[in-house]
């Protein structure tokens, strides 16, 4: 994992000192709200429905067991005892008092974290394939990569006021598990022609209320030349985004009223300029003294599928479900990739109680050499476990709820906060999850059904990837009442679409039954083992929508 | 019975108050002044204000409220959330 060297502790201190000294002008009086809110959100703080909520950023989702203890402490210590996992990889604090913000801030930069750029219009949290390093389909490992964009990008100064907030994601694979796709930049590695590693480079995704894929505008970019194009395609946006209408103010919309081919010549008029300029290049020492803090732990000489494994999987279905569902090739023999599902029925996605951390971060001290990883699907990884460590794994993360079967499944539902925290809300997104995760709670159904996600957002904004979900779920308002809009089709992934509007809204009730017959008009249509994704992309809309209006009474205007 | 109250979040730690009748900030919505008769509502909210200006609280505002089962709740679904608090994470203390 990157670690802290001088500079960046340096700058974290003086900020937390800055920030100290501008509270205490808030709660004197010195500064007024209108004065202060900018400040407390360049910070993450921001004032929901009930308190404050701090946004942490876990850079690129990796978090140490260290981290992870201290993060605990903060929720018993500062908060209501739990954290939020996002889509953004970050962890949210729903309680924090204002009067002790500068002190949580204290308490990360102890473990070399902080809540800088985690809000306002500036480059954000980069976000990045939680296997990353580990996955067996990487083309290269994308963390150094994101750790330089992460050092360019913090303090910019030319970047720290944009017409919105900027999101970069970057994966190193093929199958894209960071929907790379809905990012204001988004970057894939992959290797031209000639065999050389480079960057697909991908401008003007989004979610939100205007939802767009990403275009493609460079086929492959040499990697030293990320800087500089990154910061063209920075700059172009930054004098062309709409600062006058903060709906449209977001890069995708620059992208998409140019054109991907004028928006592609502005920035490469614009590279042209800065490509060879020494302070943007990228010295190959730079970016290998970045790389050996991602260097490959000693992994053990280990074969895979160890008879401890094999044998358990055939004895035991509990323990073979979660194998099919939550473990993951790893690239090194012997090895596996584990998600822990935060999704067990009835638990709000992507929660984690303070005793859960610490004992998440001893099992991975104990299982997974200290690391782990979060999920943009709101779960956590353990990126090294030994395949022989598995049974037992699985035995404490069953005591600790976090082994739920589920993973790209039914019930591995993404869900914002919603109305029960965000003041944007317009609806509630977390019991909606609650009631499927109960209501589709079935090992063998969920198994059956396969890959299949839902999203759900409580507004239009769409943080919960609703756009995306192959079955997205959207919280609207009519009349002071909650009421649900569904959308078939989306995808995240390398095959990115958005979803197709179902029908009309449904009430919080009808969104379980409805999903029901989602699934089993998708069950009775499906050739062979075809993914919900695909059958759905082949017989399009018309079945579902006959499916859920042609049989529910208590459809609303 | 219907009428006004007055909701803010507290400054020190964002919590969700209410404005009494005697100009405190209380916590239950049962402790805060209810407006009526025309004209109180006003007065609530320029009292209200003025501990905005004393940086008391952030975002004042008047909510409608009604009767329910005995116990006073905000007509707007966001605001009686609100008042009450998410209705998620209930199992945990606060
Ligand atoms: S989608 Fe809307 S309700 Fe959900 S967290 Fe984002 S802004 Fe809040």
């Amino acid at each position: 994992m990157y670690r802290y060297d001088e500079f960046d502790h340096t700058l974290v201190a003086e900020r937390i000192a800055t920030f100290r000294r501008q509270v205490q002008r808030r709660l004197s009086g010195d500064l007024t709200e209108d004065q202060f809110k900018p400040l407390r959100l360049m910070n993450g703080l921001y004032l929901q429905l009930h308190a404050y909520m701090l946004r942490v950023n876990i850079p690129y989702g990796c978090l140490s067991a260290r981290q992870l203890r201290q993060l605990a402490y903060i929720a018993r210590r500062y908060d209501r005892n739990f954290g939020h996992f996002t889509t953004r990889q970050n962890i949210q604090y729903n309680w924090i008092r204002l009067d002790e913000t500068p002190d949580v801030l204290a308490a990360l930069a102890e473990v070399e974290m902080n809540a800088m750029q985690s809000s306002g219009n500036c480059v954000r949290n980069i976000t990045a394939d939680q296997y990353a390093g580990r996955a067996r389909d990487e083309v290269e490992d994308p963390r150094p990569w994101c750790e330089l964009i992460r050092q360019w990008s913090i303090l910019h100064p030319e970047f720290s006021y944009l017409p919105r907030k900027f999101k970069i994601a970057v994966s190193g694979a093929p199958v894209d598990r960071a929907a790379v796709k809905f990012h204001d930049v988004g970057l894939y590695l992959r290797r031209n022609a000639d065999g050389v590693v480079g960057f697909e480079v991908i401008a003007g995704g989004g979610q939100g209320r205007l939802p767009y894929v990403g275009h493609t505008i460079r086929d492959w970019l040499p990697k030293e030349d990320l800087l500089s194009y990154l910061e063209a395609i920075l700059r172009i946006y930054n004098l062309g985004g709409r600062r006058d209408n903060p709906q449209k103010a977001r890069i995708k919309v620059q992208v998409n009223a140019l054109g991907p081919d004028e928006f592609r010549r502005l920035v490469d008029e614009e590279w042209a300029q800065i490509r060879r300029s020494a302070l943007l290049a990228v010295p190959r020492a730079e970016i290998e003294r970045i790389a050996a803090y991602f260097a490959d732990p000693a992994w053990e000489v280990l074969a895979d599928d160890p008879v401890a494994v094999t044998r358990q999987r055939g004895v035991d279905p509990g323990f073979d479900d979660w194998y099919r569902a939550n473990v993951v090739a790893h690239r090194t023999p012997g090895y596996a990739i584990v998600n822990l599902s935060l999704k067990a029925p009835g638990i709000a996605p992507g929660d984690l109680t303070a005793d859960q951390m610490d004992k998440v971060a001893d099992l991975a001290d104990r299982f997974s050499i200290g690391e782990l990883r979060v999920s943009h699907r709101q779960n956590l990884v353990f990126p090294d476990v030994r395949q022989g460590d598995l049974p037992a794994l699985w035995q404490e993360l069953r005591a600790l709820s976090l082994a739920t079967p589920n993973i790209g499944q039914l019930t591995d539902i993404i869900a914002c906060p919603g109305l029960d925290f965000c003041s944007l809300a317009n609806a509630r997104a977390i019991p909606v999850a609650q009631d499927l995760s109960r209501h589709f709670g079935d090992a063998a159904v969920l198994q059956d059904v396969g890959e299949l996600t839902i999203n759900i957002s409580g507004c239009m904004n769409a943080c919960g990837h609703h756009h995306v979900g192959n079955i997205g779920i959207l919280g609207v308002e009519k009349n002071g009442q909650e009421f649900y809009q569904l959308t078939l089709g989306g995808s995240s992934g390398e095959d990115a679409s958005l979803g197709d509007r179902l029908g009309r809204s449904i009430s919080a009730a009808d969104v379980p039954p409805a999903i029901d017959a989602i699934v089993a008009r998708y069950r009775a249509l499906r050739l062979a083992d075809e993914r919900f994704l695909d059958t759905y992309r082949r017989v399009g809309i018309e079945p579902f929508k006959e499916a859920v209006y042609g049989a529910r009474a208590r459809e609303v205007a | 019975m219907t009428g006004q109250m007055i909701l803010a979040n507290r400054l020190t730690d964002g919590r969700v108050v209410f404005l009494a009748a005697d100009g405190r900030w209380v916590d239950d919505i049962a402790g805060g002044a209810v407006a009526t008769a025309p004209g109180v509502a006003s007065q609530l909210l320029a009292t209200a204000r003025v501990a905005e200006s004393r940086n008391a609280v952030i975002e004042p505002c008047l909510i409608d409220i009604r009767q329910v089962a005995g116990h006073r709740q905000p007509v707007a679904w966001r605001e009686a959330i609100r008042a009450t608090g998410p209705t998620v994470r209930t199992d945990l203390p606060a």
